[in-house]
């Protein structure tokens, strides 16, 4: 097994050699410059269409999704090695985007194979772009409060309401969203997670501007909208049960991110580059403490993959990474802040941005006290 | 690939560890040792021994059974749990790591004695009050073709029960560790009990023979020998720290669901339901830290300086901060020393000084990583 390993892991070096463009081994130098694909992508440089196109045609994309879906079929350890072999030549990701990270895996559990067929594919080739319809206005920490409605048409649905906080809603093409099909269910037994073109007549988003100055999310309104019924993932108001596996996933995702961010960096070169940074004694023993904390926790992302490859789940857990990975990512950007002084307080130098993002990490996916309210009932079995 | 999950051997390790230890050295077992005034309990060690713990990183050729650093971890972890008191992590442990830095005759023979419990071992290393391995002052004066050792060694832990002692002195080329027995001609030993109830004890020294044969690896080179005796102890205490750490956050669970206050058990109170899911995100972390830290001493041991300080560090922070808050909140009853909160709060302070506290392993990973 190991030869094996070693014989895919030269198989990708050579791959990534011949294929990778030398502009797309290099981080992106701004949110711009993240490929999030979808029907009105422009691109922003040939290399990057390029280097989408290519990883999508060998399933690179979404590497453990099955081949008939657009996927390369790898087992962790051989994604493991792909991505030690991209990461050798600081090759990009190819294409980011919600359908990867939470509606596929979604559907790859609760999907039907028409679904699957139909959908997937053009998530893995970037063609697509999804947006989360879960918030509203009375619906954040207590998410199963939605009250946008789909009402029983006979063959369609006909759905009214409101979201908030939809991110990247006005570019998105698609939307998954929960709704109420049974208003007189229990709160959780009454929701459907439903598809729901953008393009339809009815849906309208207007931005939200946030404190980065950045405007990526929205409110979306849904004015008597259309729906078929095949657009239902799942049963019909059983859709909480998709839902919280979604959030499963986002949570996972959202935490790694939080490792990352920041370029994945380690705290101790971004102080021995800043100016006066390393020698702060105060500033250093933090990053310290950061830097000791990230890398454990970077190991708790590792172990539990590996429980799931060995067949365990991570489940409720992914609260925890959630609350850690989201807390830990907030450390980190006050240091970078406090290692940069001045030069850091323009928006020119783009830090202000991650850095006011990340505020954001604790609150978007489920916020620090809903992870450890989770732990606590869940995991921890405590009353109330 | 370095796999942190549990194979199904260790797991059946660790079920078999605590089934045992949870019979044989539950905290009450401290409880009564420390009430009758011993540091040791050599009928426990004895059983520990017929279950090959002590032979856990002694050669197969010597008569261990060899199972590695993550084995050794998990025993480390389940004594941690119940507090469980031997000379676990200095014999079979340390010494055995040290012994096993290119075995000879000598050393091959010390190391069969250690797997059959024949011999104990201390690492008298300190001399000031912080762990400082290259610092040590001790002079070891050329005498004839031998030396002559004179000073006081501090915080020997299980230095007054063990067999033989590894001394760390000073030679004119270097830095030098000695393998002595500890009843030769001229050191004394002072049994200084810790906070913790546990051996350690003050070391005198006074102009104590020592020849060639006497010096465990090369002269002048100590740290070949001691480096990896001291990663293999540090990640084992880690381990160990981390058992201290589940087993004090278990009694806390616990009594957050018991007791009552205000009609309703205290555990539905959502300050102490944070506090308490707080405590367990780092004890998962942590879990890791460990994990990862005996896999790379077994399988690329020159690379795992780094993993084994994260450790250590991590595992020293979490078991403070899951003491502090155990007792906190248990309240009134978690000052008490009828109640066991206190042993742990007691341990888990020594653990963190010895081997080297959180700064000085911060300070190793702040070097690897670029600080
Ligand atoms: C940048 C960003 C992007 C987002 N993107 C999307 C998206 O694409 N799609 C989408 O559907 N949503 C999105 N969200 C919404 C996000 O999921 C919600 O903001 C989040 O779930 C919190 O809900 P809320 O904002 O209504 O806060 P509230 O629920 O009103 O919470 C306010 C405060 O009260 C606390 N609180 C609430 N209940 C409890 C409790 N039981 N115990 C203790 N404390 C409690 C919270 O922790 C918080 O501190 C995004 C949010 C952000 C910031």
């Amino acid at each position: 097994m190991a030869q094996d390993l070693e014989q895919l892991r030269t198989h990708w070096r050579a791959w990534l050699e011949t294929n990778c463009p030398d502009e797309m081994r290099d981080g992106p130098a701004s949110e711009a410059d993240i490929c999030w694909g979808g029907a009105n992508w422009q691109f922003a440089s040939e290399a990057q269409e390029v280097w989408l196109r290519r990883c999508a045609s060998v399933g690179i994309t979404v590497p453990t999704w099955p081949k008939e879906y657009g996927g390369a079929g790898l087992t962790r350890d051989e994604e493991k090695i792909l991505h030690q072999e991209m990461k050798r030549i600081n090759a990009r990701t190819p294409l980011q985007s919600f359908g990867i990270w939470m509606l596929g895996p979604a559907l790859l559990a609760f999907g039907s194979d028409a679904q699957k067929q139909e959908i997937l594919p053009p998530i893995a080739r970037g063609e697509i772009r999804w947006c989360q319809g879960y918030s509203e206005p009375g619906a954040g920490s207590d998410l199963a409060g939605v009250q946008t409605r789909a009402d029983d048409c006979g063959d369609h649905w006909v759905v009214n309401g409101q979201k908030i906080w939809t991110s990247y809603a006005d570019k998105a093409d698609w939307i998954f969203a929960l709704v109420r099909t049974d208003r007189d269910a229990p709160k959780h037994k009454g929701i459907s997670f439903v598809l729901i073109d953008m393009h339809s007549t009815g849906v309208s988003t207007r931005p939200i501007q946030l404190i980065s100055g950045a405007s990526p999310f929205c409110e979306t309104f849904f004015d008597n909208v259309q729906v078929p019924k095949t657009q239902v993932v799942g049963q019909i108001n059983r859709g909480w049960d998709v839902a919280k596996y979604l959030l499963t996933h986002e949570r996972e995702m959202i935490s790694a991110g939080g490792a990352l961010m920041g370029g994945g960096r380690a705290l101790g070169a971004v102080l021995a580059d800043s100016e006066t940074g390393n020698s702060d004694p105060i500033l250093r023993a933090d990053a310290m403490r950061a830097e000791i904390d990230g890398l454990a926790f970077g190991l708790t992302l590792e172990r539990y993959k590996d429980q799931v490859e060995a067949g365990g789940s991570v489940g409720d857990a992914s609260a925890m990474l959630k609350y850690a990975g989201t807390e830990l990512n907030k450390r980190r950007q006050e240091l970078i802040m406090g290692a940069e002084g001045s030069a850091a307080l323009e928006w020119e130098a783009g830090l202000p941005g991650s850095w006011l993002r990340s505020k954001a990490n604790s609150i978007e996916g489920g916020t620090s006290e809903v992870m450890l309210g989770i732990i606590a009932k869940r995991i921890l079995g405590l009353p109330g | 690939m370095v796999k942190l999950v549990e194979t199904t051997d260790e797991i059946l390790l660790a079920d078999t560890a605590r089934g045992f230890l949870d019979r044989a050295a539950p905290i009450a077992h401290l409880r009564g040792l420390r009430d009758a005034g011993q540091v040791g309990d050599d009928a426990l060690w004895g059983e520990m021994v017929a279950m090959g713990w002590a032979g856990v990183l002694v050669p197969e050729a010597q008569g261990g059974s060899d199972m590695g650093h993550a084995a050794a971890g998990i025993l480390a972890r389940e004594m941690g749990r119940t507090l469980a008191t031997s000379p676990f992590l200095s014999t079979a442990v340390i010494a055995a790591t040290a012994l096993r830095q290119g075995v000879d005759s000598r050393s091959g023979d010390r190391l069969n004695q250690i797997a059959s419990g024949q011999l104990r071992y201390a690492i008298a290393l300190d001399e000031t009050s912080k762990f400082a391995p290259t610092m040590a002052e001790m002079q070891a004066r050329r005498d004839g073709n031998g030396f002559r050792l004179s000073g006081t060694k501090r915080f020997v832990v299980d230095g007054a029960q063990a067999d033989r002692l590894l001394v760390l002195a000073r030679t004119d080329d270097g830095l030098t560790v000695f393998d002595l027995p500890a009843g030769r001609a001229g050191i004394t030993r002072h049994v200084t009990p810790a906070i913790d109830s546990r051996d350690v004890a003050r070391i005198d020294l006074a102009d104590v023979a020592a020849t060639g044969d006497d010096v465990l690896g090369k002269v002048g080179d100590a740290m070949a020998v001691l480096a990896p005796a001291f990663q293999a102890g540090q990640a084992a205490l880690a381990a160990e720290l981390s058992g201290l750490t589940s087993g004090v956050f278990g009694m806390t669970v616990g009594y957050l669901k018991e007791r009552k206050q205000f009609g309703v058990p205290i555990g539905a109170f959502q300050t102490l339901q944070h506090r308490a899911a707080h405590l367990w995100c780092e004890t998962e972390i942590t879990a890791a830290a460990v994990l990862n830290a005996g896999r790379l001493l077994d399988t690329t041991p020159d690379q795992a300086e780094l993993a084994v300080s994260l450790a250590k560090a991590r595992a020293t922070a979490t078991a403070q901060l899951a003491v502090q808050e155990g007792v906190q909140m248990h309240g009134g009853i978690g000052m008490t020393d009828a109640f066991d909160m206190g042993f742990f709060m007691k341990r888990a302070r020594v653990a963190a000084e010895w081997l080297g506290d959180y700064g000085y392993h911060a300070a190793i990973v702040a070097r690897h990583r670029g600080f």
